[in-house]
């Protein structure tokens, strides 16, 4: 479990994430919406203990991940495309990460095969392809068998056959009772991979519901109501739509 | 709350993971890295290369032939203070550190796990540096020098301690990574630090040269004869040294704590 509470993060004047709270549950994949710059990353980071808060606190399983007893077995993240060496094989990175925490290094074999990427374990991570990389980043993600799984925009740039493969792996990893919070702009992927939505607009919540929900509101069409939902607060909606 | 429940609470709160967890990742990750054997080697090669020459051009047999063929160091320190920059600052320019922070949140261990890691290495190298350069710069030298030998308390204490020296460096150099964190920027820091510091305010006082890790070295710590202006022991001057490491480490720490990742 997921749990934020008037998170807040200011750079500068700008205020990224307003007093922003949400819980995500176990046992269902749960999307994280909103349009560019809205708060997605940070606040991601924030619940990794990776940026501090300005007001408020995440807490995941009960208290911030700072606090964990062995972290990587709590929660598992994705936060970007490329978080290795690219001089560094898969394997290695996965060892040092699975040291790091006492994770057995037969886990190591294990999530490489979960990813498919026995073949390519020995490579230089700097060789992979973005779905390649993106396979080792999820693998790190799972490397300590967390029950809270976190994925900033998971199938970015991915082929048809690797956004199909992710959308599966969270549906599995939901259905073996995990909390999976998965953030996207793709809302046609959201639509099919989701069970619950939070939607947030200018870092602040515009909404905490089912997809089924949100999708009612606009007589079935989710992306008719995400762009109700955010109308006020993106910024550069304006330009594409009224210009041209 | 009985005295059970309390203490189990407790044991929750307290982390699992431990120094050695740390270390023991910082060790995976730097053998994993072809650029650390690629460093550490040139580093060798480049401070016993030089050792040598310096072994072969010595012809007074008065001079203080353990400081010629340790002048080595001089162009060895920068590779070793490079990877330390490097052991940090390549973990933000490759968004390792996420993965390294998700791993140890508590970011102290991290540089801790670090510093122990990359500062055995470093000594290792250091003294295999030193002693390499002692033996092939010494057996270098024409049959009019005399032959300096380890069995002499001076020598061996310049051997010992230039080799030291290597590792102190890159310390400071995992310091100056860990505030500076932009790879170049970092390296740029260092490089001034070491060289062009001395070269403008060394120069012309050899009082102040007494703080200067580069002066340092070369007249104080390889030298078995004392030099004028460097009255402090080289214990002492190593220890000038080390408190560099030290503050930079700290303030390293600090920021590391502070700052976004």
């Amino acid at each position: 479990m997921i749990d934020a509470r008037d998170l807040t993060k200011r750079y500068g004047a700008t205020l990224a994430v307003d007093r922003l709270s949400f819980t995500v549950r176990p046992g269902a994949v749960t999307g994280f919406l909103g349009p560019n710059g809205s708060g997605k990353s940070t606040t991601m980071r924030m619940v990794m203990g990776l940026d501090a808060p300005d007001g408020g606190q995440a807490r995941i399983g009960g208290r911030p991940y700072q606090q964990a007893r062995w972290p990587l077995r709590e929660a598992g993240a994705l936060l970007e495309a490329r978080a290795f060496h690219p001089g560094r094989t898969g394997r290695s990175h996965l060892r040092a990460l699975a040291a790091a925490n006492a994770v057995p290094r037969s886990r190591v074999e294990e999530v490489l095969g979960m990813v498919g990427l026995e073949s390519a374990a020995d490579r230089r991570a700097g060789t992979y392809s973005l779905g390649m990389a993106q396979r080792l980043g999820i693998a790190a993600a799972l490397i300590g068998d967390p029950a809270v799984l976190l994925f900033d925009e998971p199938v970015n740039g991915l082929d048809p056959e690797g956004v199909r493969w992710i959308r599966q792996l969270m549906r599995r990893l939901a259905a073996e009772g995990r909390t999976v919070f998965m953030s996207s702009h793709l809302i046609s992927e959201m639509a099919q991979t989701a069970d619950r939505l939070i939607v947030i607009g200018a870092g602040r919540l515009l909404a905490d519901t089912t997809v089924a929900e949100l999708s009612a509101r606009a007589g079935g069409n989710l992306e008719d109501a995400f762009f109700a939902l955010t109308a006020d607060t993106a910024q550069y909606r304006a330009a594409t739509e009224g210009g041209f | 709350m009985t005295a059970t429940a309390l203490q189990q609470t407790r044991a929750a709160e307290r982390p699992g993971y431990r120094l050695r967890h740390a270390a023991r990742m910082e060790w995976i990750k730097l053998r994993s890295l072809r650029s650390t054997t690629w460093i550490l080697a040139a580093g060798l090669v480049v401070t016993i290369a030089l050792g040598t020459v310096a072994g072969l051009n010595t012809s007074d047999p008065k001079g203080d032939v353990t400081s010629n063929v340790l002048s080595g160091v001089i162009f060895g320190q920068l590779l070793l203070g490079v990877l330390g920059v490097l052991v940090m600052s390549s973990e933000y320019s490759s968004g390792t550190i996420r993965a390294t922070l998700a791993a140890i949140p508590r970011r102290p261990l991290v540089l801790a796990g670090k510093a122990v890691v990359f500062g055995t290495v470093a000594l290792v190298a250091g003294e295999v540096a030193t002693f390499g350069s002692f033996l092939a710069g010494t057996a270098a030298l024409r049959s009019s020098v005399p032959q300096p030998s380890l069995s002499d308390p001076a020598v061996l204490r310049a051997v010992v301690l230039t080799g030291a020296y290597l590792a102190l460096i890159a310390l400071i150099g995992l310091g100056i990574g860990a505030i500076v964190r932009h790879s170049a920027a970092a390296v740029t820091t260092l490089v001034g630090g070491l060289f062009v510091l001395p070269l403008v305010i060394g120069a012309g006082s050899h009082t102040v040269g007494q703080f200067m890790p580069e002066l340092i070295v070369g007249n104080s710590l390889a030298a078995v004869r004392p030099v004028k202006d460097f009255g402090m022991s080289p214990w002492l001057e190593l220890g000038i040294v080390a408190l560099y490491a030290v503050v930079l480490l700290g303030v390293g720490r600090a920021l590391l704590v502070r700052r976004d990742a």
